[in-house]
């Protein structure tokens, strides 16, 4: 047995205290203030609580977090003889004693992980919990009952569709079958794999190397085949069909899952009314791997429900929420154009806002209608992109006053045109200093603190249409644009192994007020003037609205696109770009009608 | 003949003070006729069934002609979102639900005087639709300060675009037949019969056909658009104004008459017709809290 205290991995200044229940002893660790509301952490197979240390530091400050070694794993003791003493019945009894004696008063709000979510989405619909329990959250673990009904529904009607959501999930259990042999299991966990695991896990599951797994794993791992052996075949041989949540539950679901398909909870709104969904670009372990997030929905979850409010969005879903609620949003740019729309799109789904612009008056109203339009928080900030001392400061301040970015979107450019004899020295300063090094700024700065973080996130770049479409009336705007592109695609090669993406957009021609902020080099002022309006009818009459690259960035962010083409002339130039380059540099010798 | 100015030319408005009035009461009796329709609405009433209230309230009281049959937009149709047809601006059976914004769009009539007003409101309380309808009180003002100044209709549309992007909005008013910000309204003559197709009154589009016609000969024309054919300084008569914007599925418009006489005094030379309207009372309550 494992002592979880020293060993860098548990809680620091938990209170444990052992929970005497049905022959055998849990072990149960808490932390924080007793009198805030409480939260139960419970953990999966092959963990020990110790799996939510992270996540249980994070909550303590505003919860009574309680943590409890499962019956068999860690440091509580496995019931003899061990077949048949992992079933759900008696786990819901281990639960219901372990919250008797942590808050004997009010319910508790419950949270699962793995074969923790398994167990407790059978707590959540048994009619003998009702009343202690007050909000559950559910990360990557399905109720027996409703996974027994998904597989039915699936093989009594199997269309293609059905039977490739059937299939896949069925590959990816070979796990369970594995578990069903009698005594291999446990040969293997108390000899080379109870010693590899942690290794693997780094490896596959890229999880941060710490005191994590304990030493205990071996001997959880094999006495924990019997909650699959126990449990499994009875359940979905004869699954309950009255198994409806009596409790409020958010599902947290990790869309890199190795174990589990996304599509496992198609149908779970008839089981949970008023789900809340979110979901996050990680895999299997996000306890471990992604920490904050997961502590914060928990965090918003639970006190939404202790406020006896609904949460904020679950009227009508918006389509990103499940997505982005809750995350730290940074937009450059954002006073006009596809920056302000991008800003509200991700408002729009839930997301804090840092709406940064040049025009500080366009930046404060960003954020001002980001809230009404379903931003939790906003905040406009005033900072020239292409002075690095200004982001610096910009950098460090958000980090300390809002946290670490989640999705960094690089928008703010500028327009600059005429030909390349008479762009001058300074027009190719400026326009490199806002267009690509604003972008540097941003990514070395934000993708820094992401990096160090550890915990993954997304860039986007705004590039143009114009990076990949040479033209004798855009130049400096072109090859600024073109330095984004392979800007992104080699940041994206770096941040890969790290769980960052990284998005390059290509939006073409949409209607922006860029046009009228444009430069034409050489051109008197009268010309000046001229040329703009003309440019702004022409993208006037063109009338793409900004409000498709915005959501042409969320779908970005959200499939990990490496390159993103918009409109539909920046798909016909892309495609150009490929296949008949030689057309592209036709195209590029036609004098711009303005 | 159809449609006159109701300001002659080289004449002061007061001389037309009778005509104005006559134009004043029914654009007042259509806010009457929006307000109480607003009223009524509840959760369930169809878009369809809100254009047929308008339409009984108003031929109640005397309504035989209209310049265009009543409109009804609730919800995202409120920011015409998905237009592509012009058929799609008729009524549907979309229920009107609680927190959803909703337009009343009319153009009585009566006793020979065309009104063409917008209303723009909300089923419940909804912050994003307040800061909208605020904003839309920027416009008016802009409007009329620029029309003042005599500047070209087709750069005052333009401004108006530019005020939009900087508050934030899209410009919906685009999606109006011609992308029309405004179209001039004059005096119909009554007759017995009064035929309407597409839900626009025969005998007013032959006024305003007239117009463009007459304005396609001297250089100006009635709809007040983006268009190379707006450049030009404003026509005196009357124009009913109707900037639309839209936000994110939320749209709102206000519509009403814009006096523009060829005065030399600015503040005679254009004037909102009515400034006791329910968009306007609200603005001064908003400014005085």
């Amino acid at each position: 047995m494992s002592e979880h205290t020293g060993n860098g991995s548990g809680p620091e200044g938990a209170r444990e205290r052992r929970i005497r229940t049905g022959g055998i002893e849990l072990c149960v660790a808490e932390l924080g203030d007793a009198s805030l509301p409480t939260v139960v952490l419970v953990h999966g197979y092959p963990d020990s609580k110790e799996v939510w240390s992270e996540v249980a530091e994070r909550l303590s400050d505003r919860f009574h977090v309680v943590l409890y070694d499962v019956r068999g794993c860690g440091r509580s003791t496995a019931p003899k003889p061990l077949r048949g003493g992992f079933t759900l019945e008696k786990l819901t009894d281990d639960f219901l004693a372990v919250a008797d004696a942590v808050s004997p008063d009010a319910p508790v709000h419950l949270v699962g992980h793995d074969w923790g979510s398994v167990q407790a989405w059978e707590f959540a619909t048994v009619a003998r919990t009702e009343g202690r329990i007050a909000s559950f959250t559910s990360i990557s673990g399905p109720s027996l009952d409703h996974l027994a009904l998904w597989f039915r529904k699936r093989a009594a009607r199997p269309t293609p569709r059905r039977m490739a959501q059937l299939l896949g999930q069925g590959a990816r259990s070979w796990y369970v079958y594995l578990l069903h042999t009698p005594g291999l299991p446990e040969a293997a966990w108390r000899g080379p794999l109870g010693r590899q695991w942690p290794k693997m896990l780094a490896r596959a599951e890229k999880l941060p190397v710490s005191g994590y797994p304990t030493a205990s794993l071996p001997a959880d791992a094999a006495h924990g085949a019997w909650l699959y052996r126990d449990n499994i075949l009875a359940r979905l041989r004869r699954p309950r069909t009255d198994a409806y949540a009596h409790v409020p539950v958010q599902l947290i679901t990790p869309t890199g899952d190795a174990y589990l398909s996304e599509r496992l909870y198609d149908d779970l709104e008839q089981w949970a009314p008023g789900l809340v969904r979110r979901n996050l670009a990680a895999k299997h372990w996000v306890p471990r791997t992604r920490p904050d997030q997961v502590a914060a929905w928990i965090a918003e979850f639970a006190t939404a429900q202790q406020e006896g409010a609904r949460p904020r969005e679950s009227a009508p879903a918006k389509p990103y929420a499940r997505w982005f609620a809750g995350r730290l949003v940074l937009v450059t740019g954002a006073a006009s154009g596809i920056g302000r729309a991008t800003a509200f799109a991700f408002a729009e789904a839930g997301a804090r806002v840092v709406a940064v612009d040049r025009d500080p008056e366009g930046a404060a109203r960003t954020a001002d209608m980001a809230r009404l339009i379903g931003a939790p928080e906003a905040w406009g900030e005033c900072t020239d992109v292409s002075d690095e001392q200004a982001m610096e400061k910009l950098a460090a301040k958000v980090a300390a006053e809002h946290g670490v970015v989640d999705v960094l979107v690089n928008n703010a450019g500028i327009g600059v045109a005429g030909s390349f004899m008479d762009t001058t020295a300074e027009d190719w300063r400026k326009t490199l200093d806002v267009n690509l090094w604003g972008v540097i700024h941003g990514c070395r700065l934000f993708g820094k603190q992401m990096a160090e973080r550890g915990q993954g996130g997304h860039i986007v770049n705004t590039a143009s249409a114009a990076a990949f479409q040479p033209s004798r009336g855009l130049p400096a705007y072109s090859t600024s644009k073109a330095a984004v592109l392979m800007l992104s695609e080699c940041l994206r090669a770096e941040l890969a192994g790290q769980g960052i993406g990284v998005s390059a957009i290509c939006p073409g021609i949409v209607n922006t007020p860029i046009t009228g902020a444009t430069h034409f080099a050489g051109a008197s002022e009268e010309e000046q003037r001229r040329r703009r309006t003309k440019a702004g009818r022409a993208y006037g009459r063109r009338n793409y609205p900004p409000e498709k690259v915005a959501e042409a960035v969320l779908r970005a962010v959200v499939r990990n696109q490496a390159v993103v083409p918009v409109t539909p002339e920046a798909h016909g130039l892309r495609f150009m770009s490929r296949f008949a380059p030689w057309a592209q540099r036709a195209l590029a010798r036609i004098e711009p009608p303005l | 003949m159809a449609m006159t100015s109701a300001v002659p030319r080289g004449s002061t408005p007061r001389e037309t003070n009778s005509e104005l009035q006559g134009f004043r009461e029914v654009q007042r009796l259509a806010y009457d006729c929006a307000e109480a329709v607003a009223a009524q609405l509840g959760p369930g009433v169809t878009e369809r069934e809100a254009a047929r209230m308008q339409r009984e309230w108003l031929r109640g009281r005397g309504v035989r002609d209209w310049f265009h049959l009543p409109f009804a937009w609730f919800g995202d149709r409120t920011a015409f979102a998905g237009f592509r047809v012009p058929l799609q601006f008729f009524p549907t059976d979309r229920p009107l639900e609680p927190g959803m914004p909703f337009i009343l769009d009319m153009a009585p009539v009566h006793r020979g005087f065309t009104a063409d007003i917008g209303y723009s409101g909300c089923l419940g309380p909804n912050p994003l639709h307040d800061r909208l309808l605020a904003d839309l009180g920027e416009h008016r003002e802009l409007v009329l300060r620029e029309v003042r100044e005599r500047r070209s209709l087709r750069e005052i549309y333009e401004d108006v675009d530019r005020l939009m992007v900087r508050q934030g909005y899209a410009n919906r008013h685009r999606a109006y037949p011609f992308g029309v910000i405004a179209h001039k309204v004059g005096r119909v003559r009554e007759r017995r019969w009064s035929p309407h197709v597409f839900g626009f009154g025969t005998r007013a589009l032959r006024g305003l056909a007239s117009d463009a016609l007459h304005g396609h000969r001297e250089g100006w024309s009635p709809l007040w658009s983006p268009y190379r054919f707006s450049d030009h300084p404003p026509r005196p008569g009357l124009w009913a104004v109707e900037p639309h914007l839209g936000f994110r599925g939320t749209g709102a418009k206000f519509e009403e008459l814009l006096v523009v006489t060829d005065s030399r005094d600015p503040e005679e030379s254009a004037f909102w017709l009515d400034d006791d309207l329910p968009h306007v009372r609200r603005r001064q309550e908003e400014r005085a809290a």
